[in-house]
């Protein structure tokens, strides 16, 4: 670890990070669900200036959700219950993922299967397409059909998942699986996913929550139960990450989970995390991402830290004097 | 249909906002935003989404309301007015702004009203503040000369707004209240049936609650006139990436999809939402389960 010295001008902080085969300009993505395919938030800034997009979940065929209500505003958070609404893997290849490519951004694609075949499908048709940065695999999103059949809370469906993928993507394109902080032992579905071949980890989706309308004390949402998700949610997500990053320190970690800010990304960083991601922040500040790169070259610089290499993992290291940002 | 037509760049720009005003009308607030940037986008009918409680908030999901009136730039820059109703976490902060005040404004967002391209009579109905839009839309129906008729609705006279705005921007105004504290006694659909005879209403536009927007679409669709429904879904992003504000609607090809109301709206043709089924997924929409098949 490189001694912090005196503060250094910003732009003189290097962002840059390695993931598995996928090397980024910087470790800020967005969030799968919360940036659909990259060209809502280009109205408001360069995609191209993101380490990566991560898009919405791409299924196989064409899907409509779940009835509404969809939404319910919790205490610093949100809980959704969307159900993985989107085009099919045919309109993504033909219209999303181009128009991703044409504005230079870099997409780490997430695909959602309902069995081992669609996820072995989505692979291939995914992993085979030029210009895909890596491939998150969603195993563990909580709006599917039966709730009871979330492939990331069981560790040999979570593997037998990663295998399917891992075989029919190239090498190369990195396969990472976005695991459900659900879970008696999170080590243990990432030790599974890993045997199996994950190239690494996105750690944390959602977590399954309840809100009642005050009026009528029944379920607000349309599917009952929804993904909780914003800063409320932070405190687990980071957990998650140090406890996997201690348990097995030399596994790409991307974190995320309530990250609204560079000093939230910081932590995440030293908490093990190799990149991060920002999702529900989006829904409050459209500019989200770029702005949480912004903070975070102003976090590093401030402490004197002039790559993101030297921060990742500080949190399991011992103590030392780590500069504080001057006041 | 109206979309695109100009080389205008009409793409929504996120602004921080100073507060310039603030005041109380009736039962509601009247805010005015000093929002360079959203003013010479605008078209009746768009809407803005306010971040609210500030950048450390607890309640993160943005705002979304109807734009009232924008003016272009002018000595205090250009400026975009809402009108709220402070009944939830959200706009009871909104509330307590006062003048020099920041807030994250993002706009314009949304589809806005389809115009004629003939100078047809049209109705202009609004329920409780949902009247708001359809002032500068008179405006923009005026300029091509078109009739314009507007129907105000409320529970009672303090939950109107706009009237004597509106007896200004209109040829008539019909007022009605649930409790007759002014004007007809009943709701808007009472009076709007004899309106659309007695002009030859061609187009019927609203705003408000959903179901006051279904009932005028039936009144229209018997009538023979277009309606065309400013729709309140409730929103998280307002920019269309989160996928919450999704109701059924068919398209063009006959196929019912669930939309977003942010993007494909707020406005939609009122005979193509399908009304009763609002908070499902009614069966044959494209992509939804497939009863029995896997």
């Amino acid at each position: 670890m490189a001694a912090h010295g005196a503060p250094l001008r910003p732009e003189d902080v290097d962002l840059s990070t390695v993931l598995a085969d996928a090397y980024l300009d910087n470790p800020v993505m967005t969030a799968s669900g919360c940036a659909a395919a990259g060209r809502e938030l280009h109205q408001f800034f360069d995609v191209a200036e993101l380490g990566a997009v991560v898009t919405k979940s791409i299924m196989r065929d064409p899907r409509s959700g779940r009835a509404t209500p969809r939404m319910a505003e919790t205490p610093s958070g949100m809980l959704n219950s969307i159900g993985l609404q989107g085009p099919g893997i045919d309109a993504f290849l033909s219209t999303d993922l181009p128009w991703l490519l044409q504005h230079d951004a870099r997409p780490i694609v997430s695909i959602a299967g309902g069995s081992l075949g669609e996820y072995a499908e989505l692979a291939r048709r995914v992993g085979n397409s030029p210009g895909v940065a890596a491939i998150e695999v969603n195993i563990s999103c909580p709006n599917v059909e039966n709730r009871g059949l979330v492939f990331a809370c069981d560790p040999v469906q979570a593997g037998r998942v990663l295998s399917v993928v891992r075989r029919d993507v190239p090498r190369g394109v990195a396969v990472f699986a976005k695991l459900s902080p659900d879970v008696t032992d999170i080590v243990e579905v990432s030790r599974a996913v890993l045997e199996a071949g994950a190239d690494g980890l996105v750690m944390i989706n959602t977590l399954l929550g309840l809100h009642l309308d005050p009026g009528t004390l029944r379920p607000t949402l349309g599917g009952v139960t929804g993904g909780l998700s914003g800063p409320a949610v932070k405190p687990v997500a980071l957990r998650a990450v140090w406890q996997v990053a201690a348990a097995l320190p030399s596994v790409p970690i991307i974190g995320v989970g309530g990250i609204r800010t560079g000093a939230d990304a910081l932590e995440f960083l030293a908490a093990g995390a190799s990149a991060v991601q920002v999702g529900t922040a989006i829904f409050n500040d459209p500019a989200a991402p770029i702005r949480v790169v912004r903070e975070l070259r102003a976090e590093l610089a401030a402490r004197g830290i002039g790559k993101v290499s030297e921060v990742i993992g500080r949190a399991h290291q011992p103590a030392s004097p780590v500069a504080q940002p001057l006041a | 249909m109206t979309t695109g037509t100009t080389g205008r760049d009409r793409r929504p720009v996120q602004v921080l906002a100073e507060v310039f005003s603030i005041k109380r009308v009736g039962d509601y607030f009247h805010l005015t935003l000093v929002a360079d940037g959203i003013p010479e986008r605008t078209r009746p009918g768009n809407f803005v989404a306010l971040a609210v409680g500030g950048p450390s908030s607890g309640t993160l999901l943005m705002r979304a309301f109807s734009i009232y009136r924008v003016r272009p730039a002018g000595v205090y820059g250009g400026t975009v007015e809402i009108v709220f109703a402070a009944h939830g976490a959200g706009t009871q902060w909104m509330a307590q702004l006062t003048p020099h005040d920041v807030v994250d404004v993002v706009g314009p967002l949304g589809r806005p009203f389809a115009l004629p391209r003939e100078p047809v009579a049209c109705a202009l109905v609004g329920g409780g503040y949902g009247s708001a839009p359809l002032f500068t839309l008179a405006e923009r129906l005026r300029e091509r000369t078109c009739g314009v008729h507007m129907v105000l609705g409320a529970a009672s006279e303090s939950s109107l707004f706009g009237v004597l705005e509106a007896r200004r921007a209109a040829q008539s105004v019909t007022v009605t209240t649930v409790d007759g504290s002014v004007g007809i006694k009943g709701v808007v659909t009472d009076p709007l049936p004899a309106l659309l005879s007695r002009h030859d209403i061609e187009v019927v536009y609203s705003c408000g609650p959903m179901g006051m927007l279904q009932a005028v679409t039936t009144v229209a669709n018997a009538h023979g006139a277009w309606s065309q429904t400013a729709v309140e879904e409730s929103m998280a992003c307002g920019i269309g990436v989160c996928m919450t504000c999704v109701l059924p609607v068919m398209g063009e090809d006959g196929v019912t999809r669930m939309v977003r109301s942010c993007v494909e709206g707020p406005v939609f043709a009122g005979d193509k939402v399908r009304w009763d089924d609002i908070g499902t997924v009614p069966p044959g929409t494209y992509g939804a389960p497939r009863v029995g098949a896997r």
